[in-house]
């Protein structure tokens, strides 16, 4: 792993079980792209759905959003010195799921920023599959309190 | 670009984010983004980069911390506007 992907996850404000990055492949200041394994024993997967395992649109956003979000911000604010202090707030999320992740899949999360002002950071998203079939697109946005 | 006319401008911007639509319906140069068009205080950065774009102007940190009802915004944009 890269230390700017060590870096970045370590100053995530999230830890197991919520924490839905495994490592970030590539960014700069436009584009972020990251990954996550949905491993089986995942804490969810024995209550969605009963006896029929698939990852729930949520986690999906959630994964989409500590990828495109948290870290790409992370990534972006790199200059600021109080990071382990920052906290964030999900605002907005327009999302659409065009295909189901079942237990094992590996993701990957592509973000492209729209804008970040005012420690408001909008993008658009993309989670693909292992095979390369888009899973979720849409935009989503989050700011900084302060 | 007369008072009247950034007031019209300005109110099709914040529509689409407007959630108490009778208060919207009476807007006014008194009227709060937040506590009367009950607009998500994050989605003020939409309405401040749709009036950057509808204006041609640029809004700074410490404007934009004004712009918090229909009267300081319209202020805002005229004094922006008049640096033109």
């Amino acid at each position: 792993m890269t230390d700017i992907s060590k870096e970045i996850i370590q100053n995530l404000p999230y830890q197991k079980p919520f924490l839905f990055v495994d490592e970030i492949l590539e960014v700069d200041e436009n584009n972020i792209k990251g990954q996550f394994e949905f491993k089986e024993d995942l804490w969810f997967y024995a209550g969605h759905f009963k006896n029929n395992p698939v990852t729930p649109g949520v986690i999906l956003t959630e994964c989409a959003a500590q990828i495109g979000l948290a870290a790409f911000g992370i990534f972006l604010l790199k200059n600021e010195s109080d990071l382990d202090q920052m906290k964030l707030a999900m605002t907005s999320t327009n999302v659409e799921f065009l295909k189901p992740v079942l237990p094992g899949e590996q993701v990957v999360v592509k973000a492209e920023k729209i804008y970040f002002r005012f420690n408001k950071l909008k993008v658009s998203v993309e989670i693909s599959d292992q095979s390369d079939q888009m899973v979720l697109k849409g935009e989503i946005a989050g700011v900084i309190l302060t | 670009m007369t008072h009247n006319e950034i007031i019209q401008k300005l109110k099709s911007i914040v529509e689409p984010y407007v959630n108490n639509q009778p208060n919207f319906e009476q807007l006014n140069e008194n009227s709060d983004f937040i506590k009367d068009l009950e607009i998500n205080s994050a989605n003020l950065v939409d309405v401040v980069l749709d009036v950057e774009d509808e204006f041609d102007i640029r809004i700074e940190n410490d404007d934009m911390e004004k712009m918090l009802n229909v009267e300081a915004t319209v202020d805002v944009i005229q004094k922006k506007l008049n640096q033109k």
